[in-house]
């Protein structure tokens, strides 16, 4: 394992000491692990709050400031994180509008969130709703899992609905946008190689190099198909085939797409990978209205990427377009 | 059954009281460590390649957290375990976990000692506390398919009339061997599951950490857990 590091027990811990010193506009809970917007509680606003196990920056914290989230609660390493850290996120952020959970659809995190709701709801006071995002095609939803993950969409919900809360929409409002994006986007993703958890030492599978893995989620976790490499033309159609063939795409508002890297993939190839996922959607008939292309939801050093696709309307069109100001999304400010 | 009771219930040898518990506790945290390695090495072919970090991690902090508090009844260590486990493991095997314990603890009460049909009782407590948090059910390749198998045989072992160090041993038991009937299972719960066929032909790690907790139960019969 090679990785600029100190001990790889201290690795969250470090990281969110260099996100207070690059970041004066937020405030880091260096005993919870929240990252705080720094102007939060803003009277009469929903707060937002998101969180999962680190390694997927710049999820969630990258993402925390004006017109997106409150505070991100940051797990360990792939590992959601405890009821505790995310009610001092609920309590920290509540100006008495309600709190908006923003969950990825993993066993782990669904579990801790519903843990620190039911505590929040005892403790009396902060109003909680939450929204778990399943977006990811790989999975089939059925009985026999425990549904579809959360992956690209995430980034999606938490700008969009952020925009909403932003604007002084109410609780409902807010999770009404959040569902709306996250049943209007699909994703899909592969994996050039494995990652390396910096506990662990050693990547988490072993990826020939005359082979990809297809359908993978976040943590390193492998895909469901292990299928020889191809171009990145081919790669794009695997990616982009399921997902159109999970939702209809085309209408008037035309779609957002998003391809993002994995952590290990330079721009240069998710520029050349957005070229050819453009071009499918264009013989499909699906007009592109915004893109977005690079780093979002990560799988630490992962090389790969994900496309998600999302079905805008005006209304989500003009959330999309309001402004934003986080370490890794900002415009119009 | 052919097997005579007379020596069982109430005979002082078979009660389970705080100390017992705090060394059970504390020898299923050295396993965990000892086994971390282990479960982290599962836990990569079909998880994610953090249950035995996490795990070691939260009882860790349930080693100290116990050392903090001198004399206590069965029910209040087994509660601090759980909160402590709750508070510090995250992932999926926080909030089971934790609520397994917590689970045995309201089942323990305030009393002093547990009798053996009492400890089993509060076992299937946390058991039905599982079930109640993550909806697993038999054969879905998870913590449930070791823990369940020790609930029936350990119930089962106690109606016979076993000491309690032969019908704990039986749990341990039937929880191995419910750890290795998940080789061959479809994960459906869990990251796991998200592999489908994958899955298949590979042992659980949470039924293996489940295992380990059944096997050092053993110490609460003043017997060694290897």
């Amino acid at each position: 394992m090679k990785k600029l590091i100190n001990e790889p027990a201290d690795v969250l811990s470090e990281s969110l000491l260099g996100v207070e010193a690059a970041h004066p506009e937020l405030r880091v809970d260096h005993e919870s692990k929240v990252i705080f917007r720094g102007d939060t509680p803003r009277p009469g606003k929903v707060g937002l709050v998101s969180g999962g196990g680190s390694g997927h920056e710049p999820l969630h914290g990258g993402f925390v400031g004006e017109g997106m989230l409150d505070a991100a609660c940051c797990g360990e390493v792939f590992t959601s994180p405890v009821p505790d850290q995310i009610l001092a996120a609920t309590n920290g952020v509540d100006a008495g509008a309600g709190v908006l959970h923003i969950v990825k659809n993993y066993t782990g995190d669904v579990m801790n969130f519903e843990m620190a709701a039911e505590m929040a709801a005892a403790t009396g006071g902060v109003e909680v709703v939450s929204v778990v995002t399943d977006d990811d095609v790989a999975v089939q939803d059925s009985t026999y899992t425990v549904g579809r993950r959360g992956v690209g969409a995430t980034v999606l919900v938490e700008k969009i609905a952020g925009a909403a809360a932003e604007q002084g929409r109410s609780l409902a409002e807010v999770a009404d946008v959040a569902r709306a994006v996250n049943s209007r986007g699909r994703s899909m993703g592969m994996a050039l190689t494995s990652c390396t958890v910096p506990a662990a030492g050693e990547p988490t599978f072993n990826l020939p190099q005359d082979e990809m893995e297809l359908g993978i989620g976040i943590h390193g976790e492998p895909g469901r198909h292990r299928v020889p490499i191809a171009p990145a033309s081919e790669i794009a159609e695997m990616l982009i085939e399921p997902i159109l063939g999970d939702l209809e795409f085309s209408g008037d508002g035309g779609v957002l797409a998003l391809v993002n890297g994995m952590g290990g993939t330079p721009l240069i190839e998710l520029y050349l990978m957005y070229h050819e996922v453009d071009r499918l959607l264009s013989k499909a008939g699906i007009s592109v209205s915004r893109s977005l292309v690079g780093n979002y939801i990560t799988s630490l050093d992962m090389a790969g990427c994900s496309v998600t696709l999302l079905k805008l309307d005006d209304d989500l069109l003009r959330l999309w377009d309001a402004p934003v100001k986080t370490p890794a999304l900002r415009w119009g400010v | 059954m052919g097997r005579v009771t007379f020596m069982m219930l109430g005979d002082v040898t078979t009660v389970i009281d705080a100390t017992a518990v705090r060394s059970w506790l504390v020898t299923f945290a050295e396993e965990v460590a000892d086994n971390r390695d282990l479960l982290t090495h599962l836990d990569s072919a079909i998880g994610d390649a953090d249950h035995g970090v996490n795990l070691d991690r939260g009882l860790t902090a349930v080693v100290t957290a116990l050392e903090g508090i001198d004399s206590a009844t069965p029910g209040e260590l087994l509660k601090t375990t759980g909160m402590t486990l709750v508070s510090s493991v995250g992932g999926a095997s926080g909030p089971l976990y934790g609520t397994l314990f917590l689970r045995m603890s309201g089942s323990a009460g305030d009393q002093d000692s547990l009798k053996p049909d009492q400890f089993a009782a509060a076992l299937r407590a946390g058991l039905d506390g599982v079930v109640a948090r993550g909806q697993a059910q038999p054969g879905d390749k998870t913590m449930y398919d070791a823990l369940a198998p020790a609930c029936d045989a350990l119930d089962e072992a106690i109606a016979e009339g076993l000491a309690l160090g032969a019908a704990l041993s039986r749990a341990a038991e039937a929880a191995q061997a419910g750890r290795d009937a998940t080789i061959p299972m479809l994960a459906r719960k869990g990251r796991a599951s998200y592999l489908g066929e994958r899955s298949v032909g590979h042992q659980d790690p949470g039924a293996t950490s489940a295992a380990l907790l059944v096997t050092t139960a053993r110490v609460l019969a003043g017997e060694g857990s290897s």
